[in-house]
């Protein structure tokens, strides 16, 4: 392994992790303005924003990618590889995340809705000061889920022939011919990044959680998946992970 | 057409295999991590971390060109249905894990109490009960698996994708090839979920 090489290594790193904040940035876009919209009082909004989830969580993101890189230009449009990338990953993605959006919102005690409306606050008062604070920490631990698929997702750009790290280790195996190698880094270093990731969201847990006068139990090792005995049990089955 | 129908044979064979393969080692995981020994649960649990953490993509592109290497020369579709399943195993492990925990402990407490031994507590108390309420959330995945299978197309498996892109490099037609792929995904994908739906609400009470 010669320095050229890491250098296109982290060359496409750098391309992976721009990937993953801006599909991560519209994911969360998405997510929360189909999630708010699939409890809306209008049933209209409501089944749309449901077709919404239903046809974004139906099909392949990656065939959604292709669509859009390949099928898209023919109707007038040209998207650069990598907003194809973004858009793609955010639009599937966000409709998972608007499944957690919607499952935390209405996780929220009907009670804390009452109070607020005998407090007689406007509906936006209510969602900003009451539901929302309360269903954000909810949503933490499946959101860190989801943002570890949005990383893996990246590596789908690289058959648009994005420069992101998958892609470099498809050109640095040609190179080199070491593909044992080269594809044991590549593996190494997505699941670094996916590590620093997880331990960032798990303080982000924790502060919001405190921010409502939680606690989130500790004891959690390193490579531990034991979740929390609130979770365990039946409920436990529908956040196994991956969407 | 025919080619894209032909595409989906394969993508089906795919996700039926991988799914075979991710529901056994799945299970091998789960109980290997409720082993005594820390010898068998540390390296099973750092496995199935970093295999959960890095991209499906990126791990049958390592099978692909490294087996060989290793002597071992599969088909594409052989190498593909091993990622998948390799892949998705370690998902199944949690619903796995989770169906064990949704056991009643006393149904270990009695299997002691009767001095079963461990092996038979595990096969005629614990699993059987356990296995009627992972039955929906592997089905979950079985779906999740279909909608990844046109990654093996990555690795030259003749799937959907394959296809698609082949019948587009012939013709110069990207829009409908790839429109017919992505509706049949939708297509088969939804109606599949809307039955586990079903079934979920009869098996988990």
């Amino acid at each position: 392994m010669t320095g050229a090489l890491w250098e296109l290594f982290f060359e496409g790193l750098w391309i992976t992790i721009q990937l993953m904040v801006y599909s991560a940035a519209l994911a969360a876009v998405v997510a929360f303005g189909i999630g708010l919209s699939r409890t809306s009082r209008f049933w209209i909004v409501r089944f749309l924003s449901g077709v919404y989830v239903e046809f974004f969580r139906g099909t392949s993101a990656l065939v959604l990618m292709f669509w859009l890189f390949f099928a898209l230009p023919l109707l007038g449009w040209q998207l650069v590889g990598i907003w194809a990338g973004t858009l793609a990953l955010g639009l599937s993605y966000g409709a998972y995340g608007s499944e957690v959006v919607r499952g935390a919102l209405q996780a929220v005690a009907p009670a804390q809705r009452e109070a607020a409306i005998a407090l007689s606050f406007s509906p936006w008062q209510r969602l900003r000061k009451v539901i929302l604070p309360q269903a954000v920490p909810e949503m933490m631990p499946p959101f860190n889920n989801l943002l570890i698929e949005l990383l893996k997702g990246t590596a789908l750009a690289s058959l648009l022939s994005i420069g992101e790290l998958t892609f470099q280790a498809k050109l640095a195996r040609l190179s080199t011919g070491q593909s044992a190698e080269i594809y044991g880094i590549i593996l190494v270093l997505y699941f670094a990044v996916a590590f620093v990731m997880t331990r960032i969201m798990r303080v982000l847990e924790r502060r919001a959680k405190a921010s409502v006068g939680r606690s989130v139990p500790k004891g959690e090792g390193w490579f531990s998946r034991k979740l929390p005995v609130e979770k365990q049990g039946p409920e436990a089955l529908a956040t196994g992970g991956k969407p | 057409m025919p080619e894209i129908l032909k595409g989906l044979w394969i993508t089906i064979q795919a996700t039926f295999y991988g799914s075979l393969v991710s529901f056994a080692l799945g299970l091998v995981w789960a109980m290997a991590l409720r082993s005594r020994s820390r010898w068998v649960t540390w390296p099973v649990s750092v496995f199935v971390e970093f295999v959960r953490n890095t991209p499906l993509l990126v791990q049958l592109f390592f099978l692909f060109f490294v087996l060989p290497g290793w002597g071992l020369t599969f088909a594409p579709l052989t190498t593909g249905v091993i990622g998948l399943g390799l892949h998705y195993s370690t998902y199944t492990s949690e619903v796995y894990r989770a169906g064990i925990d949704g056991v009643p402990p006393g149904q270990w407490e009695a299997a002691t109490a009767l001095n079963l031994p461990r092996r038979r507590t595990w096969i005629a108390v614990i699993l059987p009960q356990a296995f009627r309420r992972v039955v929906p959330a592997l089905g979950n995945y079985v779906i999740a698996m279909f909608k990844d299978t046109p990654l093996l197309a990555g690795i030259t498996v003749a799937d959907m994708l394959f296809q698609a892109n082949s019948i587009s490099a012939t013709t110069f037609d990207y829009l409908e090839p790839i429109t017919v792929v992505g509706i049949l995904f939708v297509v088969i994908s939804y109606p599949t979920s809307l039955l586990l739906r079903a079934l979920e609400r009869r098996l988990v009470r």
